[in-house]
């Protein structure tokens, strides 16, 4: 009898009382994609330079990796926000997960395709009866190139590694550009070696890496969310404008998750990451989704496997040009 | 101290210097470049053998570790082997090579068996005994690693990367998998992959055992260009050769790292590979799993010997260059100090000092030879001053004499003009200009008696003092010759017979002699080869007077002389005078002619008798601008006539 009285009575204080919110940080968690590395650069420079701070949040920067997938906790709320790809996102708000996109960080499909030339590949159309290595996960843009191109594509599963295609394996394999990419031309194949295929080039620009939350934590506090966002935004132009003190951060943070580091692959990767991030020069302002970009690869996403997506609306909350 | 600046000896040992320094760099930098090329060949040999036997160990390590799956892959594709079967044929295999830490046979799906999309038998070691896993699941999706992968879709028995083994523990491994196929409905169809792990802490230290000079080392990279072996532990299996190119900026290295993965041997400079530091890299590939070998030697200790030579070539080099300056220094100053020396010796004695020390010097080069010549010069110098003096003072004693000796001659001629008052009738005036100090030219006159005036004038043969002798005995002769009554033939035939008497220098005088009668007028005379005198009559014809026979005075005895005879009308005039008149030069040897004296003497006929010699000497003067050739003498009488009382 007992408990119920006091937790009503503390329900009411809390009710009453006046929102201390104001005056401390609020706390908010993150969990990024993968374990750390270049690719969530703006994250730890917003971090570590107190951007978050100064927005009034206490940010905490979950380890992310293979065995801690932002999604899964995301659902079970043991992260309040997250990034997460634009197709994983609509797959999941098919799902039933009421996700919400707070920001869309990365603009630009980082996914690519790389031919060896000396398999005879050296235009798109050269693809067609090849043997071409794609990611399980990652087949839906180069499913839907295949499939825009009419090219007729003998795919292989392609694991983590980039060695199936360095040992000749395979005629061609997926990559990031801010990733296996480099490791490829530091296995020892020049660039003018290579044939690379962007999504964006032939109309399959699938925007990446998104900032999500779950609809119910994001209606409790949009401001924290705001300010979350604008804050990262300011974080990757730090980042963007001081690249060897963000690797040396970046560094720090792999070293702490006990991951092999190696600088120029950073350096390469927040090279690249400008590029995904603010495809128009520094001046832009970064962050937004668009529509069109939603509403392809939504679009394609029904077409490849009848995935339902909700109104633009209902997936978007507009926090950078708010 | 620096005093030869700019001077022989400086210039000497900068040429000196220079070109030895020219000489010695191209040696030096040939000997350089020659030992250098010697030392890379020998290291290259050296890598070569080093590298020969350590890939020939690997490999062998490596294939004999390759022949158990080998076989095994040919048992598995001549048909299903049962489950029992296989892991027998495992565990024999890891009996017979205890190189081999596991191996297995990953089936393809339902390869085993139509129901079991997953069978990979996989025996291994534990530390006490061997043991096995029927491994395979949804959970372990075998499809996708790189072990299976990668020979499936290429068709080729190869050797993965290495990696470090998952079970912990900081253990290389690389894996070995072969590819098996069995026919399908006629096809060949891939069947699965028999692999074998092996442990590579071996490579490791089969590697670290070979010392290359002191900081030299031998590194290991894989397929990927991945450092499997490095002295420094962070590089393996974590940077790549191609990293490491794109870190240090380096094409030259990504280049090399080209040529290793391509399987090729070379001997290469690397700038940067060690550490930033510049080194020597003998490459050479490991056939069996395509990894490449390289032995990197430092530039500095390979080296060493030839830089610690170079050190003390230079050092050497510039000690001698150094003995050399200042030996060519100090034997140039010994040419250019008794140069300098005489110069400033040159300088005194120019100066007027001729007891300036001259530098000695024994040597028998060209400078002692100058030196000795300059000695020689300032003695004759001195000699010769000393001779000159004393011939100066000699001739200023003869000068002296000779003045003496003109005062005296002339003092033997009269000088008082108009000569005497007990001759009214007549006026005259003489003028006598040696060339030097005493001459030749004679002139007198005197009366003989009351009415006889005598007048002579004469010309010895040659000048100066013998001369001046013959003519003042000449004067002499004719002052005592010419007594009264005495015809002026007579006068000049005794002075004739006087004066060559005993003359051996066959000297003699021109001379013209004339008596005047101061009461008639009448002029005889008598000319001994002289120069015909001029007659100025008062009405002012000007002539030469006629020559009368008779030559030379005092060459010959017996010479005959004629008597000439005229008469003087009051007012006339007579010049008589010397051939230092008529043959005065100008600066071009043109004589003064005896037109020229006609000319002269008409345009001057009014003037008083001395003015007339007066201005007629200035204009001789002149006209030989000062450099008289011959004595002058001019004589001119003007007859007056009678004079009362």
């Amino acid at each position: 009898m007992k408990l119920p009285r006091l937790f009503l009575s503390l329900c009411v204080c809390a009710c009453i009382l006046p929102a201390p919110a104001l005056a401390a940080p609020k706390k908010l968690s993150f969990i990024p994609l993968w374990s750390p590395q270049a690719q969530f650069a703006g994250y730890y420079v917003a971090l570590e330079k107190g951007f978050y701070r100064s927005k009034g949040l206490e940010v905490e920067i979950l380890k992310g990796g293979p065995e801690r997938p932002a999604d899964v906790l995301l659902k079970e709320g043991k992260a309040d926000i997250g990034t997460l790809w634009l197709s994983e996102a609509i797959k999941e708000r098919s799902q039933g997960v009421r996700l919400v996109n707070v920001a869309q960080m990365v603009q630009r499909s980082a996914l690519m395709l790389v031919a060896k030339k000396s398999s005879g590949i050296r235009k798109l159309q050269d693809l067609d009866g090849k043997k071409v290595a794609l990611w399980e996960s990652f087949q839906l843009q180069p499913l839907a190139l295949f499939r825009k191109y009419h090219l007729h594509v003998n795919v292989i599963p392609q694991a983590h590694s980039i060695n199936l295609f360095l040992r000749g394996g395979a005629d061609a394999a997926s990559a990031m550009i801010y990733n296996e990419y480099h490791t490829i031309l530091n296995s020892g194949l020049n660039p003018e070696e290579l044939t690379t295929f962007f999504f964006y080039d032939y109309g399959l620009n699938f925007p990446e890496d998104g900032l999500y939350m779950l609809e119910k934590n994001y209606n409790r506090d949009p401001a924290a969310a705001a300010a979350f966002v604008k804050a990262t935004v300011e974080g990757w132009k730090y980042a963007f404008g001081h690249q060897d003190e963000t690797i040396n951060i970046v560094l720090r943070r792999m070293a702490d998750a006990h991951l092999p580091a190696n600088r120029m692959h950073q350096k390469w990767m927040l090279e690249k990451m400008q590029g995904l991030i603010f495809p128009g020069g520094a001046g832009a302002r970064g962050g937004e989704l668009k529509r069109a970009d939603y509403e392809r690869v939504a679009s394609e996403l029904a077409a490849a496997g009848g995935w339902k997506s909700v109104d633009f609306n209902a997936f978007y909350r507009d926090c950078v040009t708010k | 101290m620096i005093t030869f600046k700019k001077g022989i000896a400086f210039k000497l040992a900068l040429i000196f210097s220079g070109s030895v320094m020219l000489i010695f760099v191209l040696i030096f930098g040939t000997y350089y470049r020659f030992t250098r090329k010697l030392i890379e060949k020998n290291t290259a040999e050296n890598a070569r053998n080093l590298t020969l036997g350590t890939v020939a160990r690997i490999d062998g390590i490596l294939r004999s570790v390759q022949r158990g799956p080998d076989n095994m892959a040919g048992t598995m594709e001549r048909g299903p082997v049962a489950r029992e079967e296989i892991l027998g044929l495992l565990r024999s295999e890891l009996e017979k090579n205890p190189e081999i830490y596991a191996c297995g046979v990953s089936f393809a799906p339902y390869a085993f068996g139509k129901n079991e999309q997953y069978a990979f038998p996989y025996y291994y070691r534990t530390k006490k005994s061997l043991t096995y896993s029927w491994l395979g699941s949804s959970e372990y999706n075998y499809f996708l690693a790189d072990w299976y992968q990668i020979p499936k879709e290429s068709g080729h028995a190869q050797w993965s990367e290495p990696y470090y083994d998952e079970g912990g523990g900081n253990i290389l491994m690389a894996t070995y998998s072969v590819p098996f196929y069995r026919l399908v409905n006629g096809k060949r169809t891939f069947t699965g992959v028999v692999t074998a792990d092996m442990s590579l802490g071996w490579l490791r230290e089969l590697v670290a055992t070979i010392k290359i000079l002191d900081t030299g080392y031998v590194f290991l990279i894989s397929k990927n260009g991945d450092f499997v072996t490095h002295p420094d532990n962070a590089f393996v299996m974590n940077q790549s050769i191609f990293g490491l190119a794109e870190e240090l900026g380096d094409t030259k290295l990504r280049a090399i790292g080209r040529g290793m993965l391509g399987g090729r041997t070379d001997f290469v400079h690397t700038p940067r590979l060690d550490a930033g530091k510049p080194g020597f890299l003998y490459y050479t590939p490991v056939t069996s799993s395509g990894w490449s070998l390289a032995v990197l030697f430092p530039q500095v200790e390979l080296l060493a010997d030839l830089t610690r030579l170079n050190w003390l070539v230079l050092l050497l080099s510039a000690a001698g260059m150094l003995v050399l300056f200042v030996v060519v220094v100090s034997e140039a100053r010994s040419i250019t100090g008794p140069l300098t020396h005489m110069a400033d010796a040159t300088a005194e004695i120019a100066a007027g000092n001729l007891d300036v020390d001259m530098p000695e010097t024994r040597s028998q080069d060209e400078v002692g030879v100058l030196s000795r010549a300059f000695a020689a010069m300032q003695m004759s110098l001195k000699n010769h001053i000393a001779r000159l003096t004393e011939a100066t003072a000699a001739r200023e004693r003869i000068e002296s004499e000779l003045n003496i000796a003109r005062d005296i001659q002339l003092s033997i001629l009269p000088k008082i003009f108009p000569p005497f008052t007990g001759m009214p009738e007549l006026d005259l005036f003489a003028v006598l200009k040696s060339a030097r100090e005493v001459g030749g030219d004679l002139y007198d006159f005197f009366a003989a008696d009351p009415e006889h005036f005598c007048f002579v004038i004469g010309d010895v043969s040659g000048k100066g003092v013998p001369a001046s002798l013959f003519m003042a005995v000449t004067k002499t002769l004719f002052k005592a010759t010419a007594v009264r009554g005495t015809p002026p033939e007579a006068v000049l035939d005794q002075v004739n017979a006087e004066l060559s008497k005993g003359n051996d220098k066959a000297m003699f005088v021109t001379a013209f002699f004339a008596i005047l009668n101061t009461k008639t007028g009448v002029v005889e005379f008598s000319n001994g080869g002289h120069n015909l005198p001029v007659l100025i009559r008062k009405d002012g014809t000007v002539e030469y007077l006629w020559r009368t026979k008779g030559m030379v005075v005092g060459a010959m005895e017996g010479m005959e002389f004629e008597r000439g005879t005229l008469t003087l009308a009051p007012g006339d005039r007579f010049f008589l005078y010397t051939d230092g008149v008529t043959e005065a030069m100008d600066r071009n040897k043109v004589l003064f002619s005896d037109e020229r004296l006609l000319r002269e003497l008409k345009l001057l006929k009014g003037l008083p008798v001395k003015e007339v010699l007066g201005r007629l000497l200035t204009m001789l003067v002149d006209y030989s601008g000062g450099d008289q050739s011959d004595d002058i003498t001019m004589m001119l009488l003007e007859y007056k006539g009678p004079q009362p009382g």
